[in-house]
Order: C-alpha cells, then sequence, then structure tokens
C-alpha cells in the first residue's frame, strides 16, 4: 500500500499565558496553515490552549536508544548534581 | 405554519405583503434553521472524513453549527411565546415550515461540494453575524458575537480548503469548479429581502441586504481567484423558496432521519 499520508507535524500547545509549551502529540498535512488549523481542531478544540506551535516532523532530532548510556546514565551514581542530595536548612521558606 | 399567525396559509404560496404577527421570531427561526440544517449535513461526515484530521475539523464544525442552532430556536421559541422549546421546534415541525435556505439542505456530495457550500455559507454567515451583533437587540446581539467567533475559524477553515482544492490536481479543480457551477444559483436566496426582514429591522435586526450581498461577493469572488476557480459567466436564475417554506425533495428525507428519534421517543432523555 502506497503512503497517501500528508507529512507530519508535532503539536506543543500552551495552556496559559506564560507556562511553557507541551509536547501535545502530532497531526498530518499538507502545509503549515493547514496543520495549525488541524492541532487546533484535534488538540485544542475544547479550550485546552491559548498558543499552539507546529514543527514539522522531520525537524526534530531525537537521540537514539543507543545513546541512553552515554548521554543519561553517567548521572546516577553523582547524587550530589541533584538538588535532593542536599538537606534544606531549618528556618528556610519552603516553596 | 405558526399558531401565531392566524390566516396565514400554511405554505405560503409567493412572498408575503405584510409581515405576520409575529415576524421577528420568523426571522430567528430562519437563522436557526439554516444552521440546523447545514450542520446536520456537515455530520453526516462523522467518521467518513478524508482524513481523521479533517474527520474531527467536519465534525467541530457541525457541532458549533447545531449549537448555534439549538440557541437561535430557544431564542425563537422565547420571541413566539407559544411555549415551544428548542427541540420541539427542531423535531416537531414538518419541512414546509422548515425556513432554511434552500443551500443548506442540498445533498453532501463529494468533499468539493461540502468545501465550496461551507465557504459560500460561512462568508455569509461571518459577514451577517458582524452586523447582527452591532444591532438593537440585545439577546440576539449577544448570540452573534459569540457565533461570530465560531464562524471565522470556519471560514477560515473552507477558504482555505477552496484554495487547496481550487489550486491543486486536474481533478480537485474541476470537482471544485463544478461545485461553484452548481451552488451559485442557490446564493440568491441569502440575501433576499422580504417584510420578515423589514420587521426584523424594525425589532433593531437591521440588515443592509444589498451592502451584505456585495461584501460577500467580493471576499467570495477573492478566494474564488486565488484558487484559480471562475465564477459562473451565465448562472441563470437564482432558486429561492426555502424561507417561505418551499424546499427541495431534499429536505423530506433529511428531517425524517433527523427526527426520527425524537419522535418515536417524545420526551426521551438520554
Amino acid at each position: 500500500m502506497t503512503d497517501s499520508q500528508w507529512p507530519l507535524w508535532e503539536v506543543f500547545t500552551q495552556g496559559a499565558t506564560g507556562e511553557p509549551f507541551e509536547h501535545a502529540g502530532s497531526v498530518h498535512a499538507a502545509d503549515a496553515e493547514q496543520a495549525l488549523q488541524n492541532a487546533r481542531d484535534v488538540y485544542a478544540r475544547r479550550g485546552e490552549a491559548v498558543n499552539l506551535w507546529v514543527v514539522p516532523s522531520t525537524a526534530i532530532v531525537a537521540s537514539a536508544p543507543s545513546d541512553a548510556g552515554p548521554f543519561f546514565e553517567p548521572g546516577n551514581d553523582k547524587a550530589y548534581r541533584h538538588p535532593q542530595f542536599y538537606k534544606v536548612p531549618k528556618g528556610v521558606k519552603v516553596f | 405554519m405558526s399558531p401565531s399567525t392566524p390566516g396565514a396559509p400554511a405554505s405560503p404560496a409567493g412572498p408575503r405583503t405584510s409581515p405576520p404577527a409575529n415576524a421577528l421570531f420568523e426571522y430567528v427561526l430562519r437563522l436557526g434553521d439554516d444552521r440546523l440544517v447545514l450542520g446536520h449535513r456537515m455530520a453526516e461526515w462523522c467518521g467518513h472524513g478524508p482524513i481523521l484530521e479533517e474527520d474531527i475539523a467536519l465534525s467541530n464544525i457541525a457541532l458549533d453549527l447545531t449549537g448555534q442552532a439549538a440557541a437561535l430556536l430557544a431564542l425563537a421559541g422565547e420571541i413566539e411565546g407559544a411555549g415551544r422549546s428548542e427541540d420541539a421546534l427542531a423535531y416537531f415541525r414538518d419541512e414546509t415550515a422548515f425556513r432554511n435556505a434552500l443551500i443548506t439542505e442540498l445533498p453532501t456530495g463529494d468533499f468539493g461540494f461540502t468545501i465550496v457550500r461551507q465557504f459560500f455559507f460561512d462568508a455569509y454567515s461571518l459577514l451577517l453575524w458582524d452586523v447582527i451583533a452591532k444591532g438593537g437587540h440585545a439577546k440576539l446581539a449577544a448570540l452573534a458575537a459569540k457565533s461570530l467567533k465560531e464562524d471565522t475559524y470556519h471560514l477560515r477553515h473552507s477558504s482555505e480548503w477552496v484554495r487547496k482544492l481550487g489550486d491543486g490536481t486536474p481533478e480537485s479543480h474541476a470537482r471544485a469548479q463544478a461545485a461553484v457551477d452548481a451552488l451559485w444559483r442557490f446564493t440568491g436566496e441569502l440575501f433576499e429581502r422580504d417584510a420578515i426582514d423589514d420587521a426584523a429591522a424594525a425589532a433593531g435586526v437591521a440588515v443592509d441586504h444589498a451592502a451584505l450581498a456585495a461584501q460577500w461577493r467580493e471576499l467570495v469572488e477573492g478566494v474564488l481567484r486565488e484558487a484559480t476557480l471562475v465564477v459562473p459567466a451565465a448562472p441563470g436564475a437564482m432558486v429561492t423558496g426555502g424561507r417561505r417554506g418551499r424546499h427541495t425533495e431534499h429536505l423530506g428525507h433529511l428531517l425524517a432521519e433527523m427526527q426520527i428519534v425524537a419522535r418515536s421517543h417524545p420526551g426521551a432523555s438520554w
């Protein structure tokens, strides 16, 4: 079966002004305007977002599963790199 | 059709010379019926859209239109003052009592037909809401302001598709042009003016139909040009009658499907 799908776009939604954009999912669309419209219909039609980003999926550069070791594991034995390693002194207000 | 218009025939054969007693009811009914019937046509795409995203888009538009219709019919019932709810008006009136423009009831056709019809209607509806939102009838103006936002998006969606289909492949162009040619003669009805409109104007809903038609043509022709589509050179006479309850053979079938559940189980809730 030939692939009749349009290009894939990644959709990012911002729930409220000032909040970070978060990945919501993806849509198929022939161009940027249609990607925005489809993203609106699929991911923001119930008021979930105040802003949208759409990015061609091909523009995303991803790490490979084989990178998992060198990329992410070296930190595991260095607990002092995590804020949780440090005790909060008495009298400091925790937010 | 209306119990509040004594003496009026069930289906007037020609334009009225004087407005019926409750002209504003009739006027709001027209607005509501346009959106109820078109919303139903659009809902026929649910599960049949060309791709998942477009299926959702079309269903969203159907829901918006049906929502507008529900609010308008509720307001119409309130104006009529005979105790008819939006459900009573939607599900328990027969074909000749419907006041929608004929363009809204034509069968769904192919995707090109659906899009061009929606585009013609969106452009009209958006311009109309803009006028009514600034008008003197508070409740209708509030409804118009809300619907204006929805229709702005509908027009963005349909006009973008008209450009894509018209300026797309030879097949999409041919289908879109065939839809423009077939639908053009139904567009005149949207800008007809009769005694009901005059009475609505007196009640604060003053729409300048000639100006509206001119704005519509400019908007529509602009998009058609970009889409490399042409307005029919010899469109022939405009087809009308829906506003007076004289419909095509298609409306009865649509209503049969739309009304069957409500009529089989009157008063049921779910």
